[in-house]
């Protein structure tokens, strides 16, 4: 047996990225293993990116404390991993019939200690013009906004990997040994051994406790669809929009993203586990509900449908130390507030690992990624010094982004290198206007291709071998 | 870098742009065109097959020999040309600002503008496609990108949602580079293409279409594996009961082209709702002095020749306005479309002298109707017509002397 990492954690979502951050600032080798071509490539990359205040949590659950605590974290690490948010508040609207629903959310907001307020229609009306014509008032948190979710898990491991944490894409861990004190983590890519294996697998995070020996745990599944619209609705919506919460979960929401566009959505389909098929039924009950929390939806403005998967393990998190494996951590059954706690769990997790294994922090960290250049932020003085430096700034590949070559660049190189068409997307937004790619896809590829030196055939869209767009070269179809 | 001042400024530099900047340079006026692409040409660069200048040359040709004849002119002139060239900005005072990687972002300042900037593809997003979203699902015209110009096949099992030009023609040229082209489906009773495409693109490859159709999910995930599908009811949703499914790699979107407006957000240019074009008078000036539109921006043409022509009218009268010889023009009087004409174009006609072509769609296709133009209360043209098709463009002559009032072009059974 080689080299015996101190922590490896498996999953390269939010959390698994956000606990990575966290122990890379300790003198211990740590290795996080994702299955897929980039981190934030499951749930992480498609939920709503609301920075939840916590005051819908049950009162003394994980949940509750962990959206409190990671609330306040999450506005700290956004702000100094340069990743896209706005402290924009929300509201929970309600009808007439809404009002005890409202009071009882103001008061377990009181319990989990979340500062709201209870507006009247007028006071909602001057905060979100847009409201529907019969909410009668609404719970406004000032503690709530928005962040990028892939941004963050991606400056998260971007921070981790300059402070020396590895990260290894395209490794699906296929069992996980005991031998002697440590663990053998074998992977489609290698096996890998470690003292602490930390499970933020996710939708397989039942599977890999399973897989370790771990407590069992019954999983369920619920898919969450929503539309995506053009940036020039983003002007209409000023916060965070929510129905009153059901048992199936916060309801479909309006919402800005920190990307400048608007979503609506989610649905709360029960599903099975790798299902991110939106339906037909699923749309129109989105279609359906917005009009009845917000007046004016503009369904015609959709660039893009999106699915993503609640990973549900009963009633709250599953986080700590397995009593039947030692060593074997559990991140598990993250579903909402999944984001908003994620920094927080990270923590918790650290404060775990540190108290076993004989670590110190690092001297000299790095703290704060560098302000990441984008061709709408910089002023006309900046861009033209870019430009004679390097002719690629005054090269726009994405014109509905205004996304330069020179960004794309930069990304294919960035810490954690995206090597596909869609690791790019998310760390540029390349692709993601208005023509989804139907002008700059090909650019793109063809930047990757010269890059990473590799055939435009092999350049892909995602994950998976058979995900690329170029599939042979005409007259060379078998 | 210091700030330009030309006479005209083109935003585009394909068939509309071309056309448009060479009768701009012909009245004597200073002209620049910006092109964002590295070459001038557009998309007829992409666009192999045959089919174009039948009526503008007589004779038919590719897309590339098409724009080559262009260029060739443009490149002859003294006409300014900057490649790599983005419009980042549009002002009603026609102040522009460009990035372009030689000179990095620099400040032009025109006396007329023309908007020739095309228009880009529906996507599967815009149409809310349902079911996965993995590799194999493109629009045409990227897909035809990519072969035409990169030589690269994106797929060898295809379907095709849409019956666009450009869907019917990747259609026909998947299969000749060997991929199997197995069914075209059309949300519509009819088709959104040239009736000519659906027979030499289709039918003569044997090549099944299916009308009133949609897909209800899309199957696979990294990559396409396969779609269901289902005949639409009258209110042109899927019948759920009658969903089939095909299996396939690749998926071609061919349903829509919008005009790309999106700069004129920095503009007070009205756009019209039907066309998501300029609104504009018989010169392609809109409602903002100076600017003018032409080509697939103004509204989106089935032939390129049409564009050609659009595009002198639009770079003359830049040319007349920012050299201040714009004739003086009569009263305007509005062109109204309506009994199923679904838009007429030019919106706004001067009385006064001379002929107007007045362009016009039909919302459905009509049999055996007869197409009637009228102004104030005197009909100008009565004209029976055996059918008339959304994807066919037609046009009537209007002689400006006999306005009187606000013109209507309608349908009659």
């Amino acid at each position: 047996m080689g080299k015996i990492f101190d922590v490896i954690i498996v999953g390269g979502g939010i959390v698994g990225t956000a606990t990575l951050d966290r122990l890379a600032r300790y003198d211990l080798d740590v290795l996080l293993v994702e299955k897929s071509d980039d981190v934030a490539a499951f749930s992480t990359r498609a939920n709503s990116g609301i920075v939840h205040a916590g005051y819908d949590c049950e009162p003394g659950t994980l949940k509750a404390k962990f959206n409190v605590l990671g609330n306040a974290l999450l506005w700290k690490d956004a702000e100094d991993l340069d990743v896209e948010h706005l402290k924009c508040g929300s509201i929970v609207v309600a009808k007439e019939d809404g009002k005890e629903g409202i009071a009882r959310l103001a008061e377990k907001a009181k319990a989990n200690g979340v500062e709201v307020e209870v507006w009247d229609r007028q006071k909602t009306l001057e905060f979100e013009p847009n409201i529907a014509d019969d909410i009668t008032m609404s719970l406004y948190a000032k503690s709530a906004g928005i962040v990028s979710p892939y941004q963050l898990a991606i400056a998260y491991a971007d921070r981790a990997i300059l402070n020396g944490a590895s990260i290894l894409l395209e490794s699906e861990v296929k069992a996980i040994n005991k031998k002697g004190e440590a663990f053998e983590v074998i992977t489609s890519k290698g096996n890998y051994s470690a003292k602490v294996v930390i499970n933020c697998a996710g939708e397989n995070g039942a599977g890999l406790n399973d897989m370790a020996g771990a407590e069992h745990y019954d999983t369920e599944y619920r898919r969450g669809d929503y539309f995506i619209l053009d940036n020039v609705e983003r002007k209409n919506v000023h916060t965070v929009i929510f129905p009153l919460p059901t048992k199936a979960g916060k309801g479909i929401l309006v919402a800005p993203t920190a990307d400048g566009n608007v979503i609506y959505g989610p649905t709360s389909i029960a599903t099975q586990k790798d299902d991110t098929a939106s339906s037909l039924a699923s749309l129109d009950e989105i279609r359906r509900n917005v009009p009845l929390s917000y007046k004016t939806p503009a369904f015609n403005k959709c660039i893009r449908i999106y699915s993503g998967l609640r990973t549900i393990i009963g009633h709250d998190f599953v986080i700590g130390e397995s009593k039947l494996v030692p060593n074997f951590i559990m991140a598990i059954g993250i579903c909402s507030p999944g984001l908003t706690s994620a920094p927080a769990i990270a923590e918790h997790l650290r404060d775990l690992v540190t108290s076993k294994l004989n670590c110190q922090r690092k001297a000299n960290t790095v703290e704060q990624l560098p302000k990441t250049k984008r061709l709408m932020s910089l002023d006309e003085k900046e861009l033209n010094a870019l430009v004679a430096e390097d002719e690629a700034w005054g090269r726009i590949v994405c014109r509905c982004e205004k996304v330069t070559e020179a960004e794309v660049v930069r990304a294919i190189h960035s810490p954690l290198p995206a090597t596909t068409v869609d690791a790019v997307k998310r760390r540029t937004r390349a692709g993601m206007g208005r023509c989804q790619g139907g002008f700059c896809g090909p650019r793109v590829m063809e930047i990757i291709s010269r890059e990473l030196g590799i055939p435009l055939e092999k350049v892909r869209k995602g994950n998976g071998e058979d995900s690329n767009i170029a599939v042979c070269k005409v007259k060379e179809v078998k | 870098m210091a700030s330009l001042l030309y006479d005209v400024v083109i935003i585009g530099g394909g068939p509309a742009g071309m056309a448009a900047a060479l009768s701009a340079r012909k009245q004597g006026a200073t002209v620049l065109i910006l092109e964002r692409d590295v070459r001038l040409g557009g998309i007829l660069n992409q666009c192999i097959h045959q089919g174009f200048g039948l009526h503008y040359f007589g004779e038919e040709m590719t897309g590339p020999e098409y724009a080559d004849r262009f260029r060739k002119l443009v490149d002859a002139s003294d006409i300014d040309v900057m490649l790599e060239s983005m419009v980042l900005s549009l002002t009603d005072e026609k102040e522009l600002t460009v990035l372009s990687p030689k000179l990095g972002l620099c400040h032009i300042k025109a006396k007329s503008i023309v908007l020739a900037m095309g228009c880009r593809e529906r996507t599967a997003g815009a149409i809310a496609l349902p079911g996965t979203r993995p590799a194999g699902i493109y629009t045409a015209g990227m897909a035809q990108k990519i072969c035409n110009i990169d030589g690269y096949l994106v797929g060898k099992e295809v379907v095709i949602l849409g019956s666009g030009d450009i869907g019917l023609i990747m259609a026909r040229r998947m299969t000749t580079e060997g991929a199997k082209v197995k069914l075209v489906l059309e949300l519509m009773p009819f088709s959104s293409g040239l009736k000519r495409n659906i027979v030499q693109c289709l039918d003569d490859y044997d090549i099944p279409i299916k009308f009133s159709h949609t897909i209800t999910k899309i199957v696979g995930s990294p990559r396409m594996t396969g779609l269901y599908y289902a005949p639409v009811g009258e209110d042109r949703k899927p019948i759920l009961e009658k969903e089939e499914y095909i299996s396939a790699d690749t998926l071609l979107l061919s349903v829509g082209l919008i005009p790309e407006n999106d700069l004129l957000n920095g503009t007070s240019v009205e756009l019209s709702r039907i066309t998501s074009g300029a609104v504009v008078d018989e010169n392609r000036m809109t409602n903002v002095e100076g600017i003018f539109s032409c080509g697939n921006v103004l509204h989106v043409h089935d032939l390129v020749d049409n564009v050609s022509h659009e595009a002198e009218i639009a770079g003359e009268s830049a040319a007349k306005y920012a050299l201040g010889k714009a004739e003086k023009q009569g009263e305007v009087v509005s062109v109204v479309a309506k009994d199923g004409v679904r838009y007429a174009l030019p919106q706004r006609i001067h009385k006064g002298e001379g002929k107007v072509q007045v362009f016009f769609r039909t919302g459905d296709v009509y049999k055996n109707c007869k197409l009637i133009v009228e102004s104030g209360n005197e009909v100008l043209l009565s004209k029976k017509c055996q059918v008339l098709a959304p994807g066919e463009m037609g046009s009537v002559i209007v002689d400006k002397a006999k306005i009187v009032g606000d013109i209507v072009v309608r349908l009659e059974k």
